[in-house]
């Protein structure tokens, strides 16, 4: 085999693709489709709460056209980071979706599944044993830090996977994955070099984000060779520039050419991307340097309270002047009412500085209108409702210096004004953990999904 | 000196997490004459950084400059952890604004 085509439909599993895209990709052939289905980019509430961060129904509709595109194809279909945080919670609901589009369609698969958790002794052990490495400026792990989190997954990578390969299964499913290992899995056990294959799946992870126009939602197709890859656009609308290729390699990483994984890094320094064809991008030079330990990357949140939130604005010019004494006359009130309590009371000001925060260079308000987020969070979500109640209640009627209109400070635009968040996570866990030998943790399990209709 | 706004000399400048602990900013420079003098001047570096983010010696991984994509990129500690309660921008893609408007040291060539 000297040259493997790979598809990738969608910068994540339920962004979706236009279904034209998908066909052309099958038209020209196909040895697999992978798709990332994860990201810790929505924060860490998902992983701790077991929630997908995408809809379920986007989910199925993507999946109806993938599996019947793989299974007509017989080749296999590849998913990472199932359910979007990869946890065993996550990874079910994926297959649970799995399960009801093949019965829908009145077909079995066969599936090897690789489920993620680490358990929390597992980290405990490794933390005593000083096999735990911070990564920079996560804090430094202690063995409180791991019984206060709510779950912990690590980032498998290629040498996991291979083993799900074995026997061809129709399906792969893995908990939480490094994205380009999703890809450049089935190259290495088909012996292509993982330089190459890593640095591909690192592209075709993002969809079409690599793209130009980009895209998250459109297909695209990555063509392996012993030493290089091409990319090429399966819309199009849309095509690859040694620019846009080259640019996204600096997406959401530390670093422009180093690349650190599981097992190792990709050393991007002596890259080559060249335009070998109108909207067709070469990449060669990519090479992957084994680390002399193995090490993953564990990911766990910790609940750290629950949040109550009321949104309002501001139109007053008056009062918008006079935010600052506003915030702090509620805050004072607050705890004149319900005295000391571990409740954490922000007022983020849209207008001002809520989207910097404390990095806002202009902290002033330029408009004319602002709006106002009352957030708190407390260690219940009953605390939480009862703080952020009050803290409405008491702006919107709060008579700051200067005031000319006595009805009322706040405009809602919602009845009710105040919602219940629920839970709020943090990431507690974001630390490497050395393993001597790397698949012990990760067995596969292999499954039939699907059945009659 | 002479100045020149980083809007006038680059065509991206963007953030984003890259994991949750971290703020990543790109900036590529609009064609190859241009990076060169930016890349020799280094006009983002640590000290633009400091001023510009607030952070310490310390909370600055690295600023290194990419040739074969004429772009240099700054990783820095976030502020405050992806998600964590008082946090602004969960994504981290709001954060390049003090990086367009700032005056940095430039000659026309």
């Amino acid at each position: 085999m000297d040259e493997m085509r790979i598809l990738s439909p969608s910068g994540i599993l339920g962004y979706g693709f236009p279904r034209a895209s998908l066909e052309r990709g099958l038209a020209g052939g196909l040895d697999m489709i992978g798709v990332d289905a994860g990201s810790t980019d929505p924060g860490p509430a998902y992983l701790g709460m077991g929630k997908c961060f995408v809809d379920r129904a986007a989910v199925k509709r993507d999946l109806e056209l993938l599996i019947a595109a793989a299974l007509g194809a017989r080749i296999p279909l590849i998913i990472g980071t199932a359910g979007g945080s990869g946890a065993k919670v996550h990874v079910d609901g994926c297959l649970g979706v799995i399960d009801e589009v093949l019965r829908a369609m009145g077909k079995t698969a066969r599936a090897a599944l690789i489920y993620c958790d680490v358990p929390k002794q597992a980290v405990k052990d490794a933390l005593k044993q000083g096999r735990i490495r911070p990564l920079p400026f996560a804090p430094k792990l202690t063995a409180q830090a791991v019984t206060r989190t709510t779950r912990i997954v690590a980032q498998v990578g290629v040498d996991m996977l291979l083993p799900a390969l074995e026997g061809e299964p129709d399906i792969i499913v893995a908990g939480r994955c490094y994205d380009p290992a999703v890809f450049a899995a089935l190259p290495v056990a088909r012996g292509f070099d993982p330089g190459p294959a890593l640095h591909m799946g690192k592209i075709l992870e993002c969809g079409a984000i690599a793209a130009t126009p980009g895209s998250g939602r459109d297909c695209v197709l990555g063509v392996l060779r012993k030493d290089s890859f091409r990319l090429e656009s399966l819309n199009p609308e849309r095509r690859f520039t040694v620019d846009s290729v080259a640019a996204h390699t600096l997406y959401e990483k530390s670093h422009p050419y180093l690349l650190p994984g599981p097992g190792g890094h990709l050393d991007l320094s002596e890259c080559r991307f060249e335009q070998t064809a109108p909207g067709v991008v070469q990449v060669s030079g990519s090479r992957f340097v084994p680390a002399p330990q193995y090490a993953v990357k564990l990911e766990g949140a910790a609940r750290v309270g629950f949040r109550t939130i009321a949104i309002a604005g501001a139109r007053d010019r008056i009062m918008i002047e006079r935010l600052d004494d506003v915030y702090a006359g509620v805050r004072a009130a607050v705890e004149n009412n319900f005295g000391q309590r571990p409740y954490r009371l922000n007022f983020r000001t849209y207008g001002r500085d809520g989207v910097m925060g404390a990095l806002e260079p202009k902290p002033t308000v330029e408009g004319h209108e602002v709006g106002i987020i009352f957030d708190v969070v407390a260690p219940t979500q009953k605390e939480a409702d009862t703080i952020c109640g009050f803290a409405r209640s008491t702006a919107l009627h709060y008579g700051y210096p200067g005031r000319v209109a006595t009805a009322g400070n706040l405009a809602f635009p919602f009845s009710p004004s105040d919602v219940s968040m629920g839970p709020v996570y943090e990431f507690s866990v974001y630390h490497l953990m050395d393993l001597d030998d790397p698949r012990a943790l990760f067995p596969v399990q292999r499954l039939t999904l699907g059945g009659q209709k | 000196m002479k100045t020149k706004r980083m809007i006038d000399l680059a065509h991206i400048i963007r953030s984003k997490n890259s994991g949750p602990f971290e703020l990543t900013l790109d900036v590529f420079f609009r064609t190859e004459e241009i990076y060169q003098q930016a890349k020799t001047r280094r006009v983002v570096n640590a000290a633009l950084i400091k001023r510009l983010y607030g952070v310490t010696d310390e909370q600055i991984l690295d600023i290194i400059y990419f040739d074969p994509v004429r772009a240099a990129k700054a990783t820095i500690a976030r502020p405050v952890a992806s998600g964590a309660i008082e946090d602004t921008d969960v994504y981290g893609a709001q954060q390049h604004m003090p990086l367009l408007d700032v005056e940095v040291p430039w000659e026309e060539l």
